[in-house]
């Protein structure tokens, strides 16, 4: 007897997208944050519009960075105090493969909902409507690299009673390139000077860490099951 | 002459730390044959079989499917196999049938026709459309028996199957084990009591 890879992907897919929409408060909580924290900062500063849009593109990337954290140290957690991850695991699905259906349906409950409420952020910190297509795009393609980053944290932690703030300490340094990369794309875009290599940069440490951390997030995993 | 042992493990050894939990562990299997394993508290019993199934790696000694060690090819050994361990491994926000047409859906497509024949078998039909959080722990142990079942293997790994199951339903699960090893199946099964099966099945008793 051998498994159906893709049909046993599917259902992966869809057991998480209904476990997202059945757990509301898990779907909505980062975004709420994202919301509230870039709002507050028009209401802590000046109403000044042009240091506004000056920081605009800083506010939204480590909000972006700070939400996308608060949602992920729950990926593998559920799963493996329930038992799920086991049998998961041995199913006769590669764990690779697992572990990349997991990480795409959280970033689109998680990630993709972002980069949708984005442009209302945008407007609260004075974004012209000309930068909102690199600034989405950018959003799009962080947001998912941040997804592997975070599942690479959140497969070591997954055992630790308290992993959350380890899970911090591991993604937020790696996540450094990402932020630098993101937040200039935006303001490049804001400004009006060409944003596509901070653009291509960007899709190349998305590609770099779709390819390498399933591989990361395997052995995590197993080591943590052992 | 003795039929071919399919599951066989060789001088398995295993430490958890300082702990020499498995100590030489040597075992063999045919189709239609069951082993009951037994121990006191803390013997290795949950860790053999996780060794068993693969999810723990032994310091010695190898596990074959077949012929063959586990490690081989992992993921056909994983396929022939259905695990239930302690935790019903349920996720509390989806149905019974959502659970197990997931879980079952992994090794192969399942009608929902055929899962509901499954849970009247186990007599958790009325549940189907509760949240596995609504189960009592009995009746979530049938569940997990319903999905081990569904998934068609031909091997049973069972970690106390009989734990929080009523009279009536040891019997059912008696019958479905029964019928698994007839069916040339095997099975093995941690349990602290006699297993009141039919057929003869070996034992295997671990020292503390």
């Amino acid at each position: 007897m051998t498994v159906n890879i893709s049909a046993a992907a599917a259902v992966i897919l869809q057991r998480e997208l209904l476990l997202g929409f059945r757990r509301p408060d898990q779907l909505l909580q980062p975004l709420v944050f994202f919301l509230i924290v870039t709002t507050l900062f028009p209401l802590a500063l000046s109403a000044q519009l042009s240091l506004l849009r000056d920081m605009a593109p800083g506010v939204l990337w480590v909000s972006a960075l700070l939400a996308s954290l608060l949602s992920i140290d729950v990926l593998f957690k559920g799963d493996a105090d329930d038992g799920t991850l086991e049998q998961l695991v041995l199913s006769g699905v590669p764990l690779g493969v697992i572990v990349i259906v997991k990480t795409l349906a959280h970033w689109l409950v998680s990630g993709a909902a972002l980069v949708v409420v984005s442009p209302l952020v945008a407007m609260a910190l004075g974004i012209p409507f000309g930068a909102f297509g690199t600034m989405m795009l950018s959003l799009a393609l962080g947001t998912l690299t941040l997804s592997w980053l975070g599942a690479i944290g959140a497969a070591l932690t997954v055992g630790l009673r308290r992993g959350s703030m380890l899970l911090s300490l591991i993604v937020l340094p790696l996540a450094s390139p990402l932020l630098i990369f993101g937040a200039s794309a935006t303001d490049r875009a804001i400004t009006g000077s060409g944003s596509a290599g901070a653009l291509y940069l960007l899709a190349a440490l998305c590609v770099l860490t779709s390819t390498l951390a399933p591989l990361a997030i395997a052995a995590a995993l197993r080591i943590t099951l052992e | 002459m003795s039929a071919p042992k399919e599951l066989a493990a060789d001088q398995v050894h295993l430490w958890r730390g300082d702990r020499h939990v498995l100590k030489g562990v040597s075992l063999g299997i045919a189709p239609g044959q069951m082993l009951q394993v037994s121990g006191a508290n803390g013997s290795g019993k949950t860790t053999l079989l996780r060794v068993l199934c693969g999810l723990m790696r032994p310091e010695q000694g190898m596990v074959t499917w077949r012929g063959r060690s586990i490690r081989e090819d992992p993921m056909a050994y994983q396929a022939d196999m259905a695990y239930a361990s302690h935790e019903p491994a349920l996720k509390a926000d989806l149905t019974v049938l959502e659970n197990l047409r997931f879980a079952v859906g992994l090794k192969r497509h399942i009608e929902v026709a055929e899962l509901r024949s499954i849970l009247i078998r186990l007599g958790v039909a009325e549940c189907e459309e509760l949240p596995a959080r609504a189960l009592s722990a009995g009746q979530r142990r049938r569940v997990t028996m319903a999905r081990v079942v569904a998934m068609r293997a031909s091997l049973w790994l069972l970690d106390e199957p009989f734990a929080n199951l009523d009279a009536r339903g040891s019997e059912v699960l008696l019958q479905l084990l029964d019928q698994h090893l007839s069916g040339g199946g095997l099975a093995i099964v941690v349990a602290h009591h006699e297993i009141g099966l039919a057929r003869a099945a070996s034992h295997l008793e671990l020292a503390a």
